[in-house]
């Protein structure tokens, strides 16, 4: 075997060994308005992580934005809206891990109301870690995913 | 010749320092405040505390004070419902705060909105961040 061909055969099995290795990946938020905004009171969340029609529906409320008003003026608004939606779960020619189970007559307002986010931490998370004061609230993935600013939730 | 122009440099350095610009945004709301009331006579650090420490009951259910996030302490750092540290408000600790109008106005238009379920006036901004100054 030509010696290039073999390595590139070895990584594909160190890769097929480890599927969940780099299964929890998202590219991170890249525009910095989006970054700036959404990240003054949590975690820029990735879009990949909801449907189009979902942050269209929560940019279109922010001044009533779970119980909180968080309204920007017009322009910023647009800008983030376009962002969000362009780089939604169902954004590309194949739909992202978000849109399992969402059927077209959900719009999830919630990220932790997806299925897929249910699946991936009902099973795994104890109870007592969500009532942990560090972590406070469901939205603050940080508390337990360290390099979830990067998109990286490959900790659990 | 030399004087006048070093002393316009420092000047101009000075303007832009945050709490010079703070103090400037206190003007502004002075104005406004005057505007909008002929016995306006300057604001007031103590109703400013009032403010930051009142639990109105006229806003959201999940905002009932500004304490709720910034902590009842201004040197201390808040934290928002979602669980993100928020710096201290007090000048004294953050002397980068009440600098930028545009974000001030920002947050005084959610934060007031959120919790006392209304804008907050001139004269209500200025108390605040003069108290704020205090601290
Ligand atoms: C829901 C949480 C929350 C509540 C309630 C809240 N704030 Fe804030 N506030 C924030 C956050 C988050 C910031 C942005 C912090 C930052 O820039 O570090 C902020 C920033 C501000 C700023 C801008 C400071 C600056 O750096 O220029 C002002 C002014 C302010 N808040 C006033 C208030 C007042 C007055 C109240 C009560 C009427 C209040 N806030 C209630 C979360 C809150």
């Amino acid at each position: 075997m030509h010696p290039n061909a073999f390595r590139l055969a070895a990584a594909l099995l160190v890769a097929g060994a480890a599927p969940a290795a780099a299964d929890d990946r998202y590219s991170p938020v890249s525009d910095p308005v989006t970054a700036k905004e959404c990240g003054a009171c949590h975690m820029a969340f990735q879009p990949q992580m909801l449907p189009g029609r979902s942050w269209t529906a929560l940019m279109g409320g922010l001044d009533r934005h779970f119980g909180e008003d968080a309204s920007l003026d017009d322009a910023t608004r647009d800008h983030i809206t376009a962002y969000l939606t362009d780089h939604a779960a169902d954004a590309g020619w194949w739909s992202g891990k978000f849109m399992r189970g969402v059927d077209d007559s959900r719009t999830p307002l919630r990220i932790t109301d997806t299925p897929y986010w249910i699946r991936e931490h009902m099973e795994e998370v104890p109870a007592r870690a969500w009532t942990d004061p560090r972590v406070g609230s469901k939205a603050n993935c940080l508390a337990c995913h360290p390099r979830a600013n990067r998109g990286d939730y490959d900790d659990d | 010749m030399k004087t006048p122009f070093l002393t316009g440099l420092v000047l101009a350095a000075l303007a832009f320092q945050p709490a010079a610009r703070a103090a400037s945004l206190l003007d502004g709301y002075a104005d406004a405040a005057r505007a909008a009331d002929a016995g306006f006579a300057g604001f007031s650090a103590g109703r400013g505390r009032a403010l930051f420490a009142a639990t109105p009951g006229t806003g959201k259910p999940d905002t009932p004070s500004c304490t709720t996030c910034h902590t009842a302490d201004p040197r201390a750092a808040g934290r928002t419902r979602a669980g993100k540290a928020i710096a201290p408000m007090a000048l004294s600790v953050s002397p980068d705060r009440y600098a930028d109008p545009a974000k001030v106005e920002k947050w005084f238009r959610r934060n007031c909105n959120s919790v006392l379920g209304r804008a907050c006036t001139a004269r209500e901004k200025g108390d605040f961040i003069r108290f704020m100054a205090t601290q």
